[in-house]
Parts: structure tokens; C-alpha cells; sequence
């Protein structure tokens, strides 16, 4: 009989907390499978942010430390910057912890180009705390926290973190990506393979963008999910690579 | 009178609700009553249970370590709290769903097939209300009219069509505790 | 108004509004994370304004600005969140403004977890940010109380002109009971704010708001009045519950939902015979001092039980002064102590343990 799939020796093996149909473990996949690929993982340390995926540090098979909510880039900048080169220092983040309460955090490691990655995953809402509304939230969508759908005047419009860190002169590789489909899984991977690679090579600040779904506070089911992501996020938050910086730097 | 009664089981059974509607109808009926949750990540698929004490006095801790009665709708919620009861307290189950019977012999083991009367009734969702009816007759705690009462206002204006098979699975759960039938499967 | 069966969390919110508050800026987080999402409802249909900002240490500076332009205005968190206003309650309280702060405890330290707490105690009550300041704080035990209470946080706010904090934990937050609205709730329309800025429409000179004083002699001054105005706040606003006390052998001190437990147990106890009695703080700061120490003279021993390490009962033990023995039972982590440990505790009191 031949193996068709495996474990990734990338991740602990747990079950994860996750609803049914939230891609936070597909996204965890791969980043754990890239960095077992890259034979990292020995000499990774990851930062786990606050939000649904706050218990990832039970799940990636590598040394991991939990920082305080929208702190992972400066608890990040710690551990890079007092370890030998070789290290390789990711942040895993959602849209609030990110771009909300950590907006200062992240702009700021990008502006100084700090050598680490950064797996952002965007879903549009706050998972944790029970679905309020997020700095991505997208116009007219309800959440907790905008109970009549996120309007412009009361609200404010959604941020593009990818296209507003790329006007950063310090971010080297920036792209983003979804996790709707197969196809859209593999390139994603492919895209955390390249952010990786940067930071293995010295070039600097890089990040992954990833579109991710939120059955439980979206209220859909995971199928109505991804389809919504395809639909409502993507015209939003278009994929595709905003900074690429590897040859010149 | 007081009764303190923890509701059990998956989240997503409406066992919230369950005990939102026993705190209202308590209300109603000028009782001291108290509703508190577990909460927090564990509810979303895991296990959830509610405290909820009605009482003719002021409710002093919410929280309760020894109930009189205890309505468990999974296994882990009857492993949990059975042991906790008090003597003579009141055990419902969902017998549909609990495959386990008690072997404490100072308490009272009722036994609900809930989900099966509610499937006769046509609505799986009204499993709840038997076991309500159940309680609320065993226990003479709340009169049914509060509880109906209760119910109305719960459901609002655009699910009033629902009141009907609600009424009737608490009456069914009423039924099962006077002619006893529980006991025989 | 009859009576409702509303959640901890949302109570405070509609007690905010029934105090006059229609200016609310906050930021999700368990176990308060209800009382944002009902401030987001409910504000724009009473023509108030509801803001969730980006993030804890944004709200609490949102909330300085609509204090220094005259309105009532709160904002809320748990444990983690409340950290972050720390620096805010320092400008707040330095720069005299009034506000209400609502902190709905969780367990710590760090990210700890969402169960209930009463580890923020020191925090609270000694001024919790940098600089000698105060904050009122004031712990309501059931859904009742929060209504009171919240109407007062802002009374107090407005009278003395300084934050007031309003401490609950996850358990009060997350419960719920009957309560019942006074339509005639004090709404602060007697307070004339003549120091707001609000732009001077030419009337009188440019009015400033600020906690900066670079000369030493004048910053001196300034502290010697917010002494003062915490003396008053001490002399006036000190709030106590006190159950079966005058003949008691023995006395618990317990505030918010722990005190509940432990009255339970005391009922329990007195039932069997043994003379114990209930002191509730309901103002952590001003702390019930007098009483204290007046009833440490004539029992046998004072418990304290709190959700924490050990820490409203070093307000106790000064307030005792060595007048009688005190012990401490506290749970930490979340967890809830119950009726029958509190009762063992008692039990230990007749034997002369203390820990
Ligand atoms: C200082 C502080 N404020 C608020 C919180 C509560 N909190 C926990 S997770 C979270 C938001 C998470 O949303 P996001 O980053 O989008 O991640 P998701 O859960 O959607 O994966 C918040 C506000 C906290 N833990 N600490």
C-alpha cells in the first residue's frame, strides 16, 4: 500500500480546538509543513498571538512563547534580535490582534524591516471573543459589535493591511492568498515557502496574508463559508504579491 | 422552597435556554432567582451546563456545589453531576441520549425518553420541554401556566405558532412523572 | 417598570443609560464582551453614541476627550484590558476628570483566563497607574446592586470630579437575575461643568485641562488638593454592609459575589449554632475601615475570603491592627470558592486555627 497522506511532523500530534470548517488548521498545516520541509523547526520559535489561535503554541512542533494581545511583532523583535541568524522567528495573527490593537506593533517591525514572518490570517472578525467586529470587517457586514452591518459614517471602512504595509520601505515580501480551495491551498503554501525563505536569507520583513473563514460567527456553514470568502473577501482583499523585495536586497 | 438545578449537556442542546426559561417563569412568580452559565470557549462544542436557583428567599450563592436536582442530556454531564446530587434530590435524563442509569439508591433516577416523545410531537427541538415538564411537576417548584408564560415571551410574536407543540411536550413531561412512566421504558 | 431578567453585563449597560451616560468606548473581551455588544444596540436607539475603538489604551483616551468635553461617559474591560487603561486612569485622574471604568475581573496573571477573579484588588484600590491618586471603586454583589452602584460611580464622578471604577468579575457579568429600573435615576443634570472644554463661544477665557504641572511648588499644590478631595471622598463615601455583627463570635469579610457565598455558609453556620457575623465592603476604596476595627474588638476572629492570593485582607489586618486574629481563605485561577469550604474555614475559626 503506498501513503497518500501523512502527518506533518510540523505540528504536535493533538486535536485542535477549532469549530468545524475554520481554515485556522489548514493555515496551521502549512505552516508546519513548510517549516518540517525547510528543516526548521529546531531552530524555530514561534510567537502565538491572542485570538482563536492564542493555543497554537500546543499545536506547532516547535519552541513557541504567547505574547500579550497585538504584541507578537515586539515579543518577535526580542527573540530575533538576541538570537543567532539561523533562527528562524514567526508571529501567527488575527485581523484584531493584528491590525486593530496591534496595528503600532506591526507597522513599526515592518518600518525597521525586523527579519521575521508574519502568518496574518484575516477572517474578517474577532473568533475568540465571539464575533465583533474586526478592522477588516467587511461594509454592511453585522457583527456583535455593528448589529445594523458595518456602515462607513459609524464605523469606518475596512483596512488592507498587505497594500498599506507594502508602502513601508522596510517590508521585503508581502502577499496574499486564501484558503477557499485546493488550489488556493497550495499556492498559499507556497507563498509561506517564499516569506520563510526571505527571512532565511537575511532580507528582511516578510508576510503572508491569508484570507480565512469564521463559520461560527459568520453564522454559515463551513461550505457557505468558503464560497464566502470567494464572493465578499476576495473582491474586497484581492490576492496576489504586493512587495517583493528578494532579488534587490 | 428552594430548588437548585444544573442543566447538562452539549453545547447547542439549548440548555441555556432551558434555564433561562425556569429563571423567568420563577420571576414571574415573585420567586429569588439566580441564572449562571459556564461560559467561555468550552461552550462553543464542548460541554455547557447552567445553575439556576429559584427560591422564596434571597438567592445567596449562584453558584451551586450540591443541587437538588440535575437534568443531564450527554454522558459526561451525568458522570459529572449525579455524584453531586444531594440525598433525595431528583436526577432527569434524556434517556435518548444518556445510556447510563444511577446506581445512588437516595435519590430519585427519572429516566425522560425526550427526544423520542419529541419526535412523535414532529419538532426533535422540544426534547427540552418535556424534560422541563418533567421537572417542573416533580418538583412542584413552578406552576405551568408560569412556565408557559415564560415560554411566550421567549418565543415573541413571530414564532407564537410554536407555543402549541411546546405546551404539549410539557405536557407530555407532566404525563410521564404522574402516571409514573418513566420507569417503564 | 416591572421586574427583567437581564445578564450582569448588559445591567450595567442600561444602568449606565439610565444614569445619563450615552457615550461608551470600548473593546471586546471575555467576560464582558455583552455589555460592548449592548452598548453597540442600544446607544444608537436612545441617540447616544457607541464607539469600539482599536484598542483598550485607545478607549480609556477616547473617554478622557469626552470627559473634558462635559458628558458622562464609560468604558469597560476585563483584567488584561484594564492594564491597559492604567495609563489613562493616571491622566484621568490628574487631570481631575469624571468618568466610570467597569472592570469585570478575570483570573490572572498575563492572559490567565476568562473564569471569574478577584485578583485586581491592589490594582484598583491603590491607584493601580503611576502618581498618588485614588479611584472610588465600587463592588456590587448581586444585579440589584450594579444598578445603584453604577448610578453612584457616576454621581461620584461628577461630584468630586475624579475617575470611579466599577468592579465586578466574570460571575457577576455573566449571571443573571431579576432586576428593576428606577425611571428616577440621578442623570448629572445638576452638575455644572464650567471647566469642560467645549470652545469658549467667546465667552470668558480659553479653559485647559491638563494633569502637566513643570513647576514643582505648583504640582505640590495640585496633590495637596487631590489629598484632599480623597479625605472627603473617605468621610462620604464609604459604603459598608454589615449582617448579624453586634453579637457575633466570629466575622467574615468578603466583598462582591464572594460575599454571597460566604453568606450562604454563614447561614449555614448559624444554623449549627456558631455566632458568625458578615462585613461587606461595597466600597473597596474608601475601604470600610471603622467597622472593621470597631468589630475587631469584640469577636474572637476575622476571616477574610476573597478569589485571590490575599489581598483585600491586608486592608483588613491595618484596619484590625493586632485587635483581633485574621485569617485568609482565597481561591485563585478562577476557581469559585464554595459554600462548604468557607464553612470549614468557620469551623477552623472555633478552634483557634488561623492560617
Ligand atoms: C488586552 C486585551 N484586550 C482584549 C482581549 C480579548 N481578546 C481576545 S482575542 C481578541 C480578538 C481576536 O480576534 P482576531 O485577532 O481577529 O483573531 P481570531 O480570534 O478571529 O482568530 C480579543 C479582543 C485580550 N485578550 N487582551
Amino acid at each position: 500500500m503506498k501513503t497518500a497522506f501523512e502527518r506533518t511532523n510540523g505540528l504536535k500530534d493533538v486535536d485542535t480546538h477549532y469549530c468545524p470548517g475554520c481554515t485556522h488548521g489548514i493555515i496551521h498545516r502549512l505552516v508546519g509543513e513548510t517549516l518540517a520541509e525547510m528543516g526548521a523547526l529546531e531552530r524555530t520559535v514561534g510567537v502565538a498571538s491572542v485570538g482563536c489561535s492564542v493555543l497554537s503554541y500546543d499545536y506547532f512542533n516547535c519552541d513557541m512563547t504567547q505574547a500579550a494581545h497585538g504584541r507578537a511583532p515586539a515579543v518577535a523583535t526580542g527573540v530575533k534580535r538576541v538570537l543567532p541568524d539561523d533562527r528562524l522567528v514567526f508571529t501567527y495573527q488575527g485581523d484584531g490582534d493584528l491590525a486593530s490593537i496591534g496595528m503600532g506593533e506591526i507597522v513599526h517591525s515592518a518600518a525597521r524591516s525586523e527579519n521575521i514572518t508574519v502568518i496574518f490570517v484575516n477572517n474578517a472578525i474577532y473568533g475568540m471573543t465571539g464575533g465583533q467586529m474586526a478592522p477588516t470587517t467587511l461594509m454592511g457586514q453585522k457583527t456583535a459589535t455593528s448589529p445594523l452591518g458595518r456602515s462607513s459614517a459609524a464605523q469606518g471602512l475596512p483596512i488592507r493591511v498587505s497594500e498599506m504595509l507594502a508602502t513601508l520601505d522596510g517590508t521585503t515580501y508581502i502577499e496574499r492568498v486564501s484558503t477557499h480551495d485546493v488550489a488556493h491551498v497550495m499556492k498559499a503554501k507556497k507563498a509561506i515557502r517564499k516569506a520563510f525563505d526571505t527571512q532565511e536569507k537575511n532580507k528582511g520583513f516578510s508576510m503572508v496574508e491569508i484570507l480565512s473563514t469564521c463559520p461560527t460567527n459568520w453564522g454559515l456553514t463551513p461550505e457557505e463559508s468558503l464560497q464566502w470568502v470567494k464572493d465578499e473577501m476576495i473582491p474586497y482583499y484581492p490576492l496576489g504579491i504586493y512587495k517583493d523585495l528578494r532579488e534587490e536586497r | 422552597m428552594k430548588q437548585e438545578l444544573i442543566i447538562a449537556g452539549f453545547g447547542g442542546q439549548g440548555v441555556m435556554s432551558m434555564g433561562q426559561l425556569l429563571a423567568y417563569a420563577g420571576m414571574k412568580e415573585g420567586k429569588h432567582v439566580s441564572w449562571l452559565p459556564s461560559y467561555g470557549p468550552e461552550q462553543r462544542g464542548g460541554t455547557a451546563n447552567v445553575s439556576v436557583v429559584i427560591s422564596d428567599k434571597e438567592v445567596g450563592s449562584p453558584v451551586i456545589d450540591k443541587p437538588t436536582s440535575v437534568i443531564a442530556l450527554n454522558n459526561p454531564s451525568f458522570e459529572k453531576f449525579e455524584p453531586m446530587l444531594i440525598e433525595g434530590g431528583d436526577l432527569f435524563t434524556n434517556s435518548n441520549l444518556v445510556d447510563i442509569s444511577s446506581k445512588r439508591e437516595d435519590i430519585y433516577f427519572l429516566p425522560v425518553p425526550a427526544t423520542e416523545i419529541a419526535k412523535n410531537l414532529k419538532m426533535e427541538r422540544v426534547a427540552g420541554m418535556v424534560l422541563l415538564g418533567a421537572f417542573i411537576t416533580k418538583t412542584k417548584v413552578l406552576s405551568k401556566d408560569s412556565l408557559l408564560e415564560a415560554l411566550i415571551n421567549v418565543l415573541g410574536e413571530k414564532k407564537k405558532h410554536l407555543i402549541g407543540v411546546n405546551e404539549e411536550a410539557i405536557l407530555a413531561g407532566e404525563n410521564l412523572i404522574e402516571k409514573k412512566l418513566f420507569l417503564t421504558k | 417598570m416591572g421586574k427583567v431578567l437581564m445578564k450582569g453585563n448588559e445591567v450595567i449597560g442600561e444602568a449606565a443609560i439610565h444614569a445619563g451616560c450615552y457615550y461608551f468606548f470600548g473593546y471586546p473581551i471575555t467576560p464582558q464582551s455583552e455589555l460592548v455588544a449592548y452598548m453597540a444596540k442600544r446607544l444608537p436607539e436612545v441617540g447616544g453614541l457607541f464607539l469600539q475603538s482599536e484598542s483598550e489604551v485607545s478607549a480609556i483616551n477616547m473617554v478622557y476627550g469626552a470627559a473634558s468635553a462635559g458628558k458622562r461617559v464609560m468604558t469597560s474591560s476585563s483584567s488584561p484590558g484594564f492594564s491597559l487603561k492604567q495609563e489613562g486612569i493616571s491622566y484621568l485622574a490628574g487631570a481631575e476628570l469624571p468618568a466610570v471604568i467597569v472592570n469585570v475581573a478575570r483570573g490572572g496573571p498575563g492572559l490567565g483566563n476568562i473564569q471569574p477573579s478577584q485578583s485586581d484588588y491592589f490594582q484598583v484600590t491603590k491607584g493601580g497607574g503611576h502618581g498618588d491618586y485614588h479611584t472610588p471603586v465600587l463592588a456590587p454583589a448581586n444585579l440589584q446592586e450594579i444598578i445603584e452602584l453604577t448610578s453612584d460611580a457616576f454621581r461620584i464622578a461628577d461630584q468630586y470630579r475624579t475617575p470611579v471604577i466599577l468592579l465586578g468579575d466574570g460571575m457577576l457579568g455573566q449571571m443573571m437575575e431579576p432586576v428593576e429600573f428606577n425611571e428616577k435615576t440621578e442623570t448629572g443634570d445638576n452638575f455644572m461643568k464650567d471647566w469642560a472644554t467645549t470652545g469658549t463661544e467667546g465667552d470668558g477665557l480659553p479653559k485647559v485641562i491638563t494633569s502637566l504641572d513643570l513647576n514643582d511648588v505648583k504640582l505640590e499644590q495640585r496633590n495637596h488638593r487631590l489629598q484632599a478631595k480623597y479625605r472627603k471622598i473617605e468621610n462620604n463615601e464609604t459604603k459598608v454592609e454589615v449582617k448579624n455583627v453586634e453579637e457575633a463570635d466570629y466575622v467574615i469579610v468578603a466583598y462582591g459575589t464572594v460575599a454571597r457565598i460566604a453568606h450562604s455558609a454563614i447561614e449555614k453556620a448559624r444554623q449549627d449554632g456558631i455566632k458568625v457575623g458578615l462585613i461587606r465592603p461595597i466600597s473597596l476604596w474608601p475601604f470600610p475601615k471603622k467597622i472593621i476595627s470597631d468589630t475587631s474588638k469584640n469577636v474572637k476572629a476575622i476571616l477574610t475570603v476573597e478569589m485571590s492570593a490575599g489581598q483585600m485582607v491586608e486592608d483588613v489586618r491595618l484596619a484590625v491592627e493586632g485587635k483581633s486574629p485574621v485569617s485568609f481563605y482565597g481561591r485563585t485561577g478562577g476557581i469559585i470558592p464554595t459554600v462548604d469550604e468557607i464553612y470549614r474555614e468557620i469551623l477552623k475559626l472555633g478552634k483557634g486555627v488561623t492560617s
